[in-house]
């Protein structure tokens, strides 16, 4: 599939920026009892947590989406696999895709499985022709199962190749020989950034801007010598300027906080997520 | 370069991360720290009585010792948690209410994301040909033969209670899982109700289970003993059809 000209699809007409917050386990009381729904405008939840027969994690999704959409971000797709990609994992992903009718389908630019081992991390990929090709074929496969274009996540990495490409221009070979979008984790390009020592606007300014769906934002944690992309702390300084600065270069883009560790209550992400839109419409502001 | 990062996380390979490349050393530290965090997360997660059990210390010793020998081998995480009854059983054999605790952690685990299935209506069994009728159970339905007293013990760990000395039974029980609801539960089986459990899981219709019940319980009606059961089965959700 070859890239479709003009804004990823599942953004054509859309009047308004989006923002939304990770739904995580402390906060369902918040999503399910209110009187009156969060004021999100989506939220976005990890696929496979709710990849199960039934249960209460089915029985939550469904009561959340009867409240806001919902976008599906998988961790185990792993499109990088060398040997393929896992046709058990997509055909049950179709199925949740099927029930529940998401905003985006997400995953990331990574390998998590090689012959039956499953790591259950986001491992890195050299940025080589040979991994384009297995990237490519396997986005092939799952877009083709899944039915729709996917959104694929630049990871934050902390092992980087000798290889031809930069991860920008691997990412944009990506989206033009598959059709898919990005959705773009900032927090994810000041870590890889300041670990392996490339420039952060150069990477703002490689990518596809026209095929940014969606944007992350989260936190992270200094390692013994590198970055350590834990999700466990607010949105820092650093990435807020890397945020402005890719607002500026790619317009309105759906825009969340993701947390995953130390989770806060509410409405200390909802004032995160506040400062996002503030910054965007100062911008939207400034552009009109 | 993908096997050699498998044998550098599972085995912790020296030879694999120099072919990966010492000066990336580091950031594949950062990588061997996330899997082993991930599995051993996993495992405190589903197995929180075992840890309350046999404390923090000796709980990640045996983690560690299976996460050693056991890499992860399928797309979901949760399904990592399911050889850890086995390692428990090997390693505490002679503490049978080790691997007991883990597996009711285990089953409970499953049984709350076990599929959906609607209890039969109890007012709507008129018409019904029993002696023919076959029981379907609930697909969240499982069982385990225990010798310990693990089941008190899980239920005062789980309550903040002290917990009972660990103790042999005079005789086995059968342990039974299910959902009912979204709610796991657990209860102990008379020999006489594992039997018809056993029964109904195979598909013979109700009148054998009768018949059962009349030769376990050397009972002249066998019937009413059966008909008793399937009122609790049908109180408990257990029911889901009947053919």
């Amino acid at each position: 599939m070859a890239r479709p000209p003009g804004r990823f699809p599942a953004m054509s007409g859309m009047s308004h920026l989006l923002f939304g917050l990770g739904l995580r386990k402390p906060h369902y009381g918040d999503f399910l009892d209110g009187d009156e729904p969060v004021a999100v405008d989506f939220v976005e939840v990890i696929s496979e947590n709710f990849m199960v027969p039934g249960g209460r994690p089915r029985d939550v999704l469904r009561r959340v989406r009867e409240r806001h959409p919902v976008a599906l971000h998988g961790v185990s797709m792993s499109v990088g696999s060398a040997d393929g990609i896992d046709r058990d994992y997509l055909a049950r992903l179709r199925l949740l895709v099927d029930d529940v009718d998401p905003l985006f389908v997400s995953d990331h630019l990574c390998w998590t499985r090689i012959e039956g081992f499953n790591s259950h991390d986001l491992l890195p990929l050299p940025y080589t022709e040979e991994a384009l090709d297995v990237v490519c074929d396997n986005i092939a496969v799952a877009q083709d199962v899944l039915g729709r274009e996917m959104l694929i996540e630049n990871p934050s990495s902390y092992v980087a190749f000798d290889a031809p490409m930069t991860e920008w221009e691997f990412l944009d070979a990506m989206c033009a020989r598959t059709g898919c979008g990005l959705l773009l984790d900032v927090n994810n390009i000041y870590v890889s950034a300041t670990n392996h020592g490339f420039d952060a606007q150069a990477y703002l300014a490689g990518i596809p801007a026209d095929r940014v769906a969606q944007i992350h934002l989260a936190g992270h944690s200094q390692g013994r010598t590198l970055l350590i992309d834990t999700h466990d702390r607010p949105v820092p300084p650093p990435v807020w300027t890397l945020y402005e600065a890719a607002i500026a270069r790619l317009g309105p883009v759906a825009t969340m906080i993701e947390r995953d560790d130390d989770i806060p209550p509410l409405a200390e992400l909802l004032d995160e997520l506040q400062a996002a839109r503030d910054m965007a419409g100062a911008h939207m502001r400034r552009a009109a | 370069m993908q096997r050699d990062f498998r044998a550098w996380l599972s085995e912790s390979s020296d030879d694999a991360a120099l072919r990966i490349g010492e000066a990336v050393r580091p950031g594949l530290e950062v990588y061997h720290d996330n899997y082993r965090a991930a599995l051993a997360n996993c495992l405190a997660e589903v197995f929180e009585r075992v840890r309350l059990w046999i404390g923090d210390e000796r709980f990640r010793s045996t983690t560690a010792a299976h996460i050693d020998v056991t890499p992860p081998h399928a797309w979901t995480l949760d399904a990592y948690a399911g050889d850890f009854p086995e390692t428990l059983e090997l390693l505490f054999g002679d503490d049978p209410e080790i691997a007991e605790l883990g597996w009711l952690d285990l089953a409970l685990s499953e049984a709350f994301v076990g599929p959906d299935s609607a209890p039969v209506d109890p007012g709507r069994l008129g018409g019904i040909d029993w002696d023919r009728a076959v029981l379907r159970l609930s697909p969240t339905l499982t069982t385990h033969v225990f010798r310990s007293n693990a089941a008190a013990i899980w239920s005062a760990l789980s309550a903040g209670e002290v917990p009972p000395v660990a103790a042999l039974l005079a005789e086995p029980v059968t342990m039974l899982v299910w959902r009912k609801g979204l709610m796991p539960c657990f209860r102990t089986l008379e020999p006489a109700e594992a039997k018809a459990i056993d029964l109904a899981r195979s598909g013979v219709g109700f009148g054998s289970i009768c018949a059962a019940m009349l030769e376990q319980l050397e009972e002249e009606d066998g019937v009413a003993a059966a008909g008793q059961l399937l009122g609790r089965w049908m109180g408990d959700g257990l029911v889901v059809g009947i053919d």
